[in-house]
């Protein structure tokens, strides 16, 4: 009776730290990409645990009821083929592997990042460039642009234009949804879309470098209007991003706090794209992040 | 006894008819020991074949590193970040030339090789070193055609198409020189060794190195050169 | 002089990488004035560093592998703990360390670690039970274990020496590049990874033409051991891939030394290239490590259940499909790098086909067990173990190959989770269980049965606290190769996973205990009979450990599960079969040139790495002389006289009478 009482207070344990994992995370999605994301994952996986439970309980009580003590087991030296087991044996994989299959193929066209969100909405343009270490936001439209700090309206789809100005980074904003590359002289495109007002984290899912961990950036989903008086007081303060800025800012730093600029160059997320201003320098031995070791005479980009 | 160095084919006809039924185990007694194919049932294979199978296998292996840098021209090919592009840049003339001299190479290559089944020496040397003389004007031709670009200033650091360009053409020619050091070699220990087993072993891997290196360039000057020079 | 090397290069600053290199020469130095001390050089020399057994050679791979695999271990306590201590604040290794440590734990841990343990059980094993002397090329073996530890050493240099890449396992560019990272790091890391390339390269086309063309008579394709497949599968796709690698770090190389633009960030250079070609690579590579792991297990199976391997053909068939479409689904390993969803969807379901060899292979495994008697040694163990862990990371690596899923977690600690649950689960599992199981064929004596299990409970219980939280932590979001944590709900999962590591220590230290007492202990622990487990192929039927020669004869086998046949034969009849006519037998001559070759090869590595051009050239032309003095010799083989071959077997059948009588007073055989 009280081991019983126990076990119930265990199970319950777990299941309260299992659902503490759901929060903040991919499981805990904000907008229709991340709940679509999420619902393939989790479909998929109940799928599998069909077949790998089953599986798991049948080799386990396999090895137990045939074990060399239990006298009651039959002993079939000889036997080792069955053209029914095997059919069985195949079957399963196949089956299993064609339905998910079908997951792939409707999940893959369905959740494309360059498609846009069925929306009656105009998405929101913000244009993405990775740096080390650090995230450039710039909203065209609005002629402002942010660092380390991403602020969008809540149930207006977003059209991200991303593009790195360094290395391989990926933008993930895991309450959002799909992640994709920022690559250099290439642009990804991304939709993503915040349901309610929130606030969140964003990060990058590829390694960069020395101060890569220090790439989060945070994500607030606003109501409209809060965003609009957002945009204002961004273009009321703060410095303009032009090239001699961009520059500055390409050059590689770490911990960068978030901070926004009033105005941003024309077509600047295009020069970037298009590497007319050329990527970061790298360490550089003035600005070297490493603890002072050598710096490669030998070839360079 | 299977030292004749003849092909494989006449040794497995000797074999079908003095062991029909494919024993072919090591004799336990009996005396008579019938050598295996290393084909199914039948034991280990001859050591030749054993060198000249291995061999096989690692020229495979070598055309999938071949691959890589063809799959790496073939995606950089347009990427000439403002240089000369590959039309600019091939010489189908002296292509034509270096061709000729490696494809002649190879037949003297296999004219060797029959004068090592006949076991003579004298005329398996001279067809080695008209092999090597060839091959080593096809390296020339080619350590000159680099030259004169480099000249121009069209390096392999000017753009990606440049750098798959040369490196695909140049890890040929290295082939090609590696191989000229392996002749080389070659011919100094068969003068000085004779035709012992493992060196007429050596020297049919060395045939069929020599002739995958023409594969190879028959594959660089289609996709290379001759598509290139129609862009 | 001496290029880019100078006395900036030794970490006299950083106190970690300092300490720890003091350490490790001076357990060096000691290991070697030990030997020296006692005089055990020539023996040495004569009999293992110059050995072309490949029974030695398969021997010092797993040593190899052995070792670097507990370097890899501490690589790897030092990054659960610094992240565990590092929520909110920076931990206690710095950016540029960390980074350091996670790529040489993932470079260390699949190229020093698995690898040469995987090809270190190919290499005692394909011979033996192919019923055949020796690999296709002997000599080639010793150059293929030289050039693998030559990589190995040069890694663990850069410890001391310089520093080593900060890229991750596989350096991606353009951050590998000489703009991103101008150090010696990444070169370390291309030198070492190419020269022990081209050794796993010679190896397996050694392996593939071993199978194909050497195995005794009467074993047709179809009686091979399960083992012996796998290896040979395995072999096939090193064949197909390795140049693929090979390839690639050149280009990188070539890009870093020489400012050409295969994968720069300018000038036509094209990353996205270097990530496809080195998948290309990457992806068969797991499974190169995994067949034989498969194998092993196959062995295990049949051998502790009493019964042969059920649906034998069906095994063969999923291992061959296993290797053909293992290269056909590197993509998914960048699903993200939006190729968009028609390439995406292939890769997809060709990555969950997969998923139809190994399941068709469980289940096999499963019904070998029906209808026997199973043992729980110490190998069942581990394969039980092996059943349940490497099913779940099997049903995690069905969800990453569906794209919109992998959206969510591509990078994350759950992908981490993943590989190390198939790898660890898979691989390690394998080789822990084949240790246990041919450990005595090889050396003549058994591991201590106690400790083992413990060691088991500890690794797989250690293994799950320890990577299971890195599942939560992957839905929650968290990213890999963090060098310090700003979300404070990780923490509670980092301190859980760092526990895991604690219980995993304990499981580590077991087994080298369990290793020094059995050799404590080894008289009490002696197999004298061969055949420990009652085992079903020809490895059981030399003695332990086995003549240099293997088989005085070679066996002429007559159906599946060659050994099993003989013995019942053998048991029936109450008597061995007759005394065969003993012939001389041709072996081949020891040779220093895989030493020697790889001397020159990891001095030519340094001197590339430090820029040293006059020393790369020598160490060049060394190594060509080295190989044409080799080439020049005049003695190739020698002659085991027909007195020793005799004198070897008969003591053979004699342990083997003994057995014979042990064997039919048991009910062992129906």
């Amino acid at each position: 009776m009280l081991s019983r009482v126990r076990l119930k207070l265990v199970v319950l344990a777990a299941a309260a730290l299992g659902l503490s994992a759901c929060q903040g995370g991919v499981l805990d999605p904000l907008g229709p990409v991340g709940s679509d994301d999420a619902t393939i994952l989790i479909d998929a996986t109940v799928i599998m645990l069909a077949i790998v439970i089953p599986t798991i309980l049948l080799a386990f009580w396999m090895a137990w009821h045939y074990r060399a003590s239990n006298s009651k087991a039959e002993y079939l030296p000889y036997w080792s083929y069955s053209g029914r087991i095997e059919a069985v044996v195949w079957s399963i994989p196949i089956l299993t592997i064609m339905f998910i299959g079908g997951v792939i193929w409707i999940g893959s066209y369905k959740l494309d990042p360059f498609k846009p969100l069925p929306s009656k909405k105009t998405p929101l343009e913000v244009q993405v460039v990775s740096l080390d270490w650090k995230w450039l936001f710039i909203y065209p439209k609005e002629g402002i642009a942010t660092v380390n700090q991403l602020v969008v309206p809540a149930g207006t789809p977003v059209h991200f234009s991303i593009t790195s100005a360094s290395v391989f980074n990926v933008f993930f904003v895991p309450r959002l949804g799909s992640m994709i590359y920022a690559m250099p002289g290439m642009v990804s495109q991304l939709y993503l879309q915040a349901d309610r007002p929130a606030v969140m984290f964003g990060q990058s899912s590829h390694f960069s470098g020395d101060g890569f961990s220090d790439m989060q950036f945070q994500v607030r989903s606003v109501p409209d209007a809060q965003f609009g008086a957002w945009v204002q007081s961004a273009k009321a303060t703060g410095m303009a991003l032009d090239r001699a800025a961009y520059t500055r800012l390409a050059r590689q730093s770490q911990n960068v706090k978030p901070y926004s600029y009033a105005s941003v160059a024309p077509k600047l997320f295009d020069a970037v794209a298009m590497q007319q201003i050329p990527p970061g320098p790298g360490p550089e031995p003035g600005n070297s992040s490493h603890a002072g070791r050598e710096v490669s005479r030998g070839g360079h980009d | 006894m299977s030292d004749m160095g003849l092909p494989a084919s006449v040794g497995a006809i000797r074999r079908v008819r003095e062991d029909p039924h494919r024993l072919g185990y090591r004799a336990h007694g009996s005396g008579e020991d019938v050598e295996g194919t290393g084909h199914g049932t039948t034991g280990p294979a001859h050591k030749r074949i054993i060198v000249g199978y291995g061999f096989w296998i690692f020229l495979l292996s070598d055309i999938v590193m071949f691959s890589c840098f063809f799959a790496a021209f073939a995606v950089q090919r347009g990427a000439t970040a403002g240089g000369p592009s590959i039309g600019e840049i091939v010489d189908i003339r002296r292509v034509g030339f270096e061709t000729a001299a490696l494809l002649l190479s190879s037949y003297t290559c296999m004219l060797s090789f029959a004068a090592t089944n006949k076991r003579n020496l004298l005329w398996t040397q001279i067809f080695l070193f008209v092999t090597g003389l060839l091959g080593l004007i096809f390296v020339l031709l080619e350590l000159q055609e680099f030259i004169e670009l480099a000249g121009k200033g069209i390096t392999p650091q000017r753009s990606g198409m440049l750098t798959s360009f040369f490196g695909l053409v140049g890890l040929h020619g290295l082939h090609v020189t590696l191989g000229g050091v392996w002749l080389a070699t070659m011919m100094a220990q068969v003068q000085i060794k004779g035709f012992r087993r493992e060196i007429v072993h050596r020297l049919i891997c060395f045939n069929l190195f020599w002739h995958a290196l023409d594969i190879v360039w028959i594959g660089i000057f289609t996709i290379v050169y001759l598509m290139g020079s129609g862009a | 002089m001496f290029g880019k090397l100078d006395w900036s290069a030794v970490p006299f600053s950083q106190p970690i990488p300092l300490i720890t290199s003091i350490i490790v020469i001076l357990v060096v130095l000691g290991v070697l004035g030990l030997v020296t001390a006692k005089g055990w050089w020539p023996y040495l020399w004569r009999e293992w560093i110059t050995t072309v057994d490949h029974k030695r050679i398969g021997i010092m791979y797993c040593l190899l592998g052995v070792v670097m695999l507990i370097r890899g271990f501490a690589d790897a306590i030092m990054m659960r703990t610094q992240q565990a201590a590092a929520i909110g604040g920076p931990g206690y290794l710095p950016p540029e360390h960390y980074n350091q440590i996670f790529s040489a734990h993932g470079t260390i841990m699949i190229f020093f670690g698995a690898m040469p343990l995987v090809i270190g059980f190919m290499n005692f094993l394909v011979p033996l039970q192919l019923g055949v002397r020796d690999v296709a090329f002997p000599t080639f073996n010793s150059v293929s274990f030289w050039l693998t530890a030559s990589g190995a050493l040069l890694v663990n240099v850069s410890l001391f020496i310089g520093e080593f890449a900060r890229t991750g396992w596989l350096p991606y560019p353009p951050l590998s590049e000489a703009t991103y990272s101008p150090g010696v790091g990444v070169d370390y890391y291309l030198w070492a990874v190419q020269i022990s390339g081209v050794g796993t390269l010679v190896t397996g086309i050694n392996f593939v033409t071993t199978v194909l063309k050497m195995r005794c008579p009467g074993m047709s394709y179809m009686r091979m051991p399960m083992f012996t497949w796998t290896a040979f599968a395995s072999s096939l796709i090193i064949v197909a891939v390795f140049p693929i690698l090979t390839a690639t770090l050149a280009m990188l190389t070539l890009d870093r030394y020489v400012g050409w633009h295969y994968f720069t960030n300018t000038a036509g250079g094209n990353p996205m290239m270097f990530m496809n070609l080195i998948w290309a690579w990457g992806h068969p590579e797991v499974y190169i490590l995994v067949l034989p792991s498969f194998g092993i297990f196959s062995e295990i199976f049949s051998t502790f259940s009493g019964k042969p391997l059920f649906g034998y053909r069906s095994m063969v068939a999923a291992t061959l499909f296993i290797c053909i479409v293992s290269m056909m689904v590197w993509l998914h390993h960048f699903f993200t790098m939006g190729a968009g969803p028609a390439v995406n969807t292939f890769f997809g379901v060709a990555s969950s086909v997969i998923a139809v060899g190994t399941g068709v292979k469980i289940y096999n495994w499963v019904f070998t067990m029906y209808g026997g008697r199973v043992r729980f040694e110490v190998p069942m163990l581990w394969s039980m173990g092996f059943i349940f862990t490497f099913i779940i990371g099997g049903l995690t690596g069905v969800l990453l190959a569906v794209p919109p899923a992998d959206f969510l977690v591509h990078n994350s600690m759950f992908l981490v989770a993943h590989f190390h649950n198939v790898i660890v689960g898979g691989v390690v599992f394998a080789l822990f269980a084949g240790l246990e199981f041919w450990f005595p064929k090889a050396f003549g004596f058994r591991l201590h049965a106690g400790l083992g299990k413990a060691a088991f409970w500890f690794a797989f219980i250690g293994f799950w606290v320890t990577f299971a939280p890195l599942y939560i932590l992957g839905l929650m979001g968290m990213t890999r190769r963090l060098q310090h944590v700003i979300v404070p709900a990780w923490g509670f999962w980092l301190y859980v996973s760092v526990a895991g590591v604690a219980i995993l220590i304990v499981g580590v230290i077991l087994q080298v205990a369990q290793l020094v007492v059995s050799i404590r202990d080894r008289e009490k622990l002696r197999d004298v009979t061969g055949d420990l487990w009652d085992g079903r192929s020809l490895e059981w039927a030399t003695p332990s450990p086995p003549p240099f020669f293997n088989f005085a004869v070679l066996p002429n086998v007559e159906g599946e599960e060659p050994y099993w046949g003989i013995k019942l034969r053998a048991v029936e009849t109450q008597q061995l079969s007759p005394e065969p006519k003993y012939e001389p037998i041709e072996m081949p001559v020891n040779s220093p040139v895989g030493f020697y070759t790889a001397f020159f090869a990891t001095v030519f590595g340094f001197a590339m790495i430090w820029y040293i051009w006059w020393l790369a050239i020598v160490a060049l032309v060394a190594a060509y002389a080295g190989f044409a003095w080799f080439a020049w010799r005049d003695v190739h083989e020698f002659e085991v006289p027909v007195e020793e071959v005799a004198r070897v077997d008969r003591a053979r059948r004699a342990a083997r009478e003994v057995f014979l009588t042990q064997l039919s007073r048991q009910e062992v055989l129906p």
